[in-house]
């Protein structure tokens, strides 16, 4: 298992557009993955747990992956929240 | 640990049976006094003088009985019981109907800073909501993965993999007049004794559901508010797999298998999905078994023993020859 601690840096937070992206990217890879908030965790293959996540900017959450491609999993997914989710 | 402060008891949104109409007449600087236990405490004792084991984490009820005895001491100038009563720092207290305690009690409160609620209820009525509402707020609860759908009056929370069709499963179910209460993320909570109760984890986000081509789409509005429902008990779990050929399914029904839930175990079926299972009538399928066997007809036992009965008999040798 891989955890990794990222922060939300586009100004609108998670969105729809960018929980789709999130899910998009995610179910390329097998593993289990998941995003953590305040110790809630919720599969980051489902757009509706993302949303519901309500993540706004600045917000600290973990990636959390497990399986055959865990490491790709997470450092892809680090990229895409580094990246604003491509928006800004 | 779970907690609220004082200020979110008065704010708690509650439905009419459990509406404990809470007003603070003194003390608002409290209000941010936390309550950490679900229970309450009617400190008689205290106010005789006695602080012996003074269950002061708990919120302070005053009946009738101590109410009149707050009144006695006050006019009897015997206030030293009050005075260190309010040393502790108990949540707040809560007169029930609609008492006004005596101004010197009042004083005391401001001055600790403690908040003292009213509520016009008789106390009977009013210990059985407030202890309802405590148990509710702290009663132990999860947030899982799946979608949560009534089928025949029973509560059914459909678990699997992403991609396995929980949603698709759920929709049709949806179409054939059952209900939605939650999909994706379901938050449960274990009620009084070996209840599970679901809901939707999301209050804003409740009755949507993401469907693969679709995309978001609104429950209630295209199938109209009697195909939602807000909370239910779960009452049988339904986990969709991949069809696995190497794996043996249950193909008889005689073994009961629950899977545990906070503490409580809920009867649960493992049904694989491949492409020609019609898999929400196996799920109303098993919504009535489920039904049949909570009043204690199990189809499968039955069979067997009907099976076992055929065989001891002379007939079964007969067939055979």
């Amino acid at each position: 298992m891989i955890e990794k601690d990222v922060v939300v840096k586009n100004r609108a937070g998670i969105h729809a557009r960018p929980a789709a992206s999130i899910v998009k990217l995610a179910n390329k890879f097998n593993s289990d993955i998941k995003i953590e908030k305040d110790g809630d965790e919720i599969n980051a293959k489902s757009i509706m747990g993302i949303i519901a996540l309500a993540a706004t900017f600045k917000t600290e959450l973990k990636i959390i992956a497990e399986g055959d491609d865990e490491e790709a999993a997470v450092e892809a997914l680090y990229k895409l929240f580094e990246n604003k989710f491509e928006e800004e | 640990m779970k907690k609220i402060t004082v200020l979110d008891l008065l704010s708690l949104d509650l439905k009419e049976n459990d509406d404990l109409q809470l007003k603070c007449i003194a003390g608002r600087k409290g209000l941010g006094r936390e309550i950490t236990v679900p229970h309450i405490d009617r400190p008689g004792l205290e106010l005789a003088g006695y602080f012996d084991n003074f269950a002061y984490q708990r919120i302070q009820i005053f009946g009738r009985g101590e109410f009149a005895f707050i009144k006695k001491i006050i006019e009897e100038n015997n206030m030293a019981s009050i005075e260190k009563f309010f040393t502790f720092p108990f949540p707040c207290c809560i007169f029930p109907y609609g008492a006004t305690p005596e101004g010197f009690f009042i004083e005391q409160a401001e001055k600790a800073k403690c908040p003292i609620l009213q509520s016009p209820l008789p106390s009977p009525e009013f210990l059985g909501r407030l202890i309802r509402v405590l148990e509710n707020i702290f009663a132990p609860q999860q947030v899982v993965h799946g979608v949560f759908v009534e089928v025949f009056g029973i509560g059914i929370l459909i678990k699997g993999k992403s991609w396995v069709g929980k949603s698709e499963a759920a929709l049709e179910l949806i179409e054939r007049g059952h209900s939605l209460i939650a999909d994706d993320l379901v938050e449960i909570k274990r009620a009084r004794g070996n209840y599970l109760e679901g809901r939707g984890a999301n209050a804003f986000f409740g009755h949507h559901m993401e469907i693969r081509g679709l995309g978001i789409i609104n429950i209630t509005h295209l199938f109209g508010v009697g195909s939602i429902r807000d909370s239910e008990q779960i009452q049988l779990i339904i986990n969709l797999e991949t069809w696995d050929p190497d794996k043996i399914y249950d193909r008889i029904g005689t073994t009961e298998m629950t899977e545990e839930i906070l503490g409580v175990h809920v009867p649960c079926l493992i049904v694989p999905v491949k492409p020609g299972r019609n898999i929400p009538i196996l799920i109303e399928t098993a919504a009535k078994n489920e039904r049949l066997k909570q009043m204690g007809y199990y189809s499968a036992r039955e069979f067997n023993r009907n099976v076992m009965k055929w065989l001891e008999t002379d007939s079964a040798g007969d067939s055979n020859e």
